[in-house]
């Protein structure tokens, strides 16, 4: 299924896997006929049509729950993880408001998980916003230091989007459990990438989302620990009570039925995906390295993602080189935010300086990634980076021995 | 983002990319915009004894269409009397590349590089006004 090196590369070369990644033909095969035979409403108790609907969508929970070493029961669709973050945080927020009003995240967290913490900080509770390190790690002693008496959550995700650095989720956890708070982390970029496990990891909530792990978009879920500590949510969508009540709505049949079979992919082929997608990484960044001066990885070289490198090109404007290699789709910062002209939040907090984050790209392989796609992309963007650099002032007034930082620059 | 044809020309064939010699009396040097805002340009121009810019190069840092607005201001700056290059306004930028909002600041900013060049230039021959108009980056 994966691609191979003599086959012939395919335009454009998809690269941004952190942003979504291609549906597994296989995942999809497993879809079509929840949408033409299969099409029953799984809370449909009278006739055949629902209960097929329900016994696939129980497989899926089974499948996805392995995945990440919970209890079927625990496991409650959503339609993605920006639902799944809302609903942990702000489900965990007003069913132990009464307990506390204080909750712990940190500034590299993806805007599903900041914007909802903004939100609850207009309805009265209080918020600590962890800083990172240069690599983008928490320092676990500010953790410990952060949290109070009527702390009730620490949200801190398993992997950053952005630049792929890898939180201690097993020690977080710990301190979490040490001191009686609950624990979310939105694990969004972790499956087929890192192992997960929620017993080990201490987590009492984990946000996932199909469309990150080769199944379909609009589909997602919450795991919720149901046992040391059982962990109540208030219900952030009213209706039929689906879901035990925590989410009620029509499941979406087909869209459960490939996120399980995304699961069981992601899974079964892990020790050797994971290996190949570090090599293929490796050989991208090495081969940038090799050829380019001046190229600067961003985030944590060792505990990190093992498909994704962001990588800041100084004297070349990010944005300039994206569209310089438009057969080659990548990030530039967050795709989330990459509309606005503003650097990305992530490696601003991170302290590399704006130039640096102006000069970003994020690559992120696949399973679908080939040898011959990250050898190709290497030559173009080096050429390009050759390119603008011969193009940009600001090249030139190093290579003449001058201090960019002494400069005084008229700011617009 | 989407480009404009012309844009995307300049883009991947900019004209007049280069350096002139800022030390040469003849050459006026501007440098405006900073690292950290994400767009840098350099333009500089050659200008003859009659007042009329012969020669306009660039290099910038910026995206796609900061690059386009330098190489679209060289073209317009090669061959003009430094007085009509002085009434070179962001908007004829904004207009003839199709800029959308998001990308004016990039023609205000080849506006600020041609003022700041003709302002440099104005500074050399004229040392009895040297005042703090050019924004050369040393």
């Amino acid at each position: 299924m994966t691609a191979h090196a003599d086959d012939p590369i395919p335009f454009p070369i998809y690269m941004d896997n952190s942003a979504t990644t291609r549906c597994d033909p296989r995942v999809v095969d497993r879809m079509l006929p929840f949408f033409t035979t299969e099409y029953g409403n799984a809370a449909s108790r009278n006739h055949a049509f629902g209960w097929h609907a329900e016994a696939a969508v129980e497989a899926a929970r089974e499948e996805v729950a392995r995945l990440i070493g919970a209890t079927a029961k625990e496991i409650l669709w959503t339609s993605g993880s920006t639902e799944s973050n809302n609903l942990a945080i702000k489900g965990v927020a007003e069913m132990y408001r009464a307990k506390g009003t204080h909750l712990i995240t940190c500034v590299t967290e993806h805007k599903a998980v900041l914007d909802t913490m903004k939100h609850l900080e207009q309805q009265g509770f209080s918020v600590s916003y962890l800083p990172v390190d240069p690599l983008g790690h928490v320092q676990l002693d500010q953790l410990r230091a952060a949290i109070r008496e009527d702390t009730i959550l620490i949200s801190l995700m398993a992997a950053n989007n952005e630049i792929g650095t890898l939180h201690p989720i097993a020690e977080i956890g710990r301190i979490a459990k040490e001191r009686g708070v609950l624990f979310h982390t939105d694990a969004t970029q972790a499956p087929g990438r890192i192992a997960l496990d929620v017993e080990t990891m201490g987590v009492d909530l984990m946000s996932l989302s199909a469309h990150k792990m080769y199944g379909p978009k609009g589909v997602g879920c919450l795991y919720v620990r149901r046992k040391n500590p059982r962990v109540r949510l208030t219900a952030q969508m009213d209706g039929g009570g689906h879901e035990r009540g925590m989410r009620s709505g029509t499941l979406n049949v087909p869209g459960i039925v490939g996120m399980g079979e995304a699961a069981r992919l992601a899974r079964e082929s892990f020790a050797t995906e994971v290996q190949r997608l570090a090599a293929l990484r490796d050989r991208l960044e090495n081969g940038l390295k090799a050829r380019l001066k001046d190229v600067h990885v961003n985030g944590d070289p060792q505990r990190r993602l093992p498909h994704l490198c962001n990588v800041s090109f100084p004297y070349v404007e990010g944005e300039s080189l994206i569209m310089g290699i438009k057969e080659i789709a990548v990030s530039s910062g967050s795709a989330c935010t990459s509309a606005s002209l503003e650097p990305s939040y992530v490696l601003k907090s991170l302290g590399v300086g704006d130039e640096l984050a102006h000069s970003s790209i994020r690559f992120s392989l696949g399973r679908f990634t080939s040898e011959a796609e990250v050898d190709y992309a290497v030559d173009r963007v080096c050429r390009e980076v050759e390119r603008l650099r011969a193009m940009s002032p600001l090249y030139e007034m190093v290579q003449e021995g001058i201090d960019l930082s002494k400069v005084k620059w008229t700011v617009h | 983002m989407t480009y404009s044809d012309k844009v995307l020309d300049h883009y991947n064939n900019p004209r007049n990319v280069g350096s002139l010699d800022k030390d040469d009396p003849n050459v006026g040097t501007g440098i405006v915009g900073a690292p950290e805002c994400g767009d840098v340009m350099k333009l500089q121009i050659r200008v003859d004894d009659q007042g009329r810019i012969v020669d306009a190069k660039f290099k910038t840092y910026g995206c796609g269409s900061a690059i386009a607005s330098s190489s679209l201001a060289t073209e317009w700056l090669k061959g003009s009397k430094i007085d009509d290059a002085m009434q070179i306004r962001n908007t004829q930028i904004v207009e003839e590349l199709a800029l959308p909002p998001v990308k004016i600041h990039c023609s205000v900013l080849a506006e600020d590089a041609i003022k700041a060049a003709i302002a440099d230039y104005k500074r050399k021959h004229e040392p009895a006004e040297s005042s703090t108009q050019a924004q050369g980056a040393s």
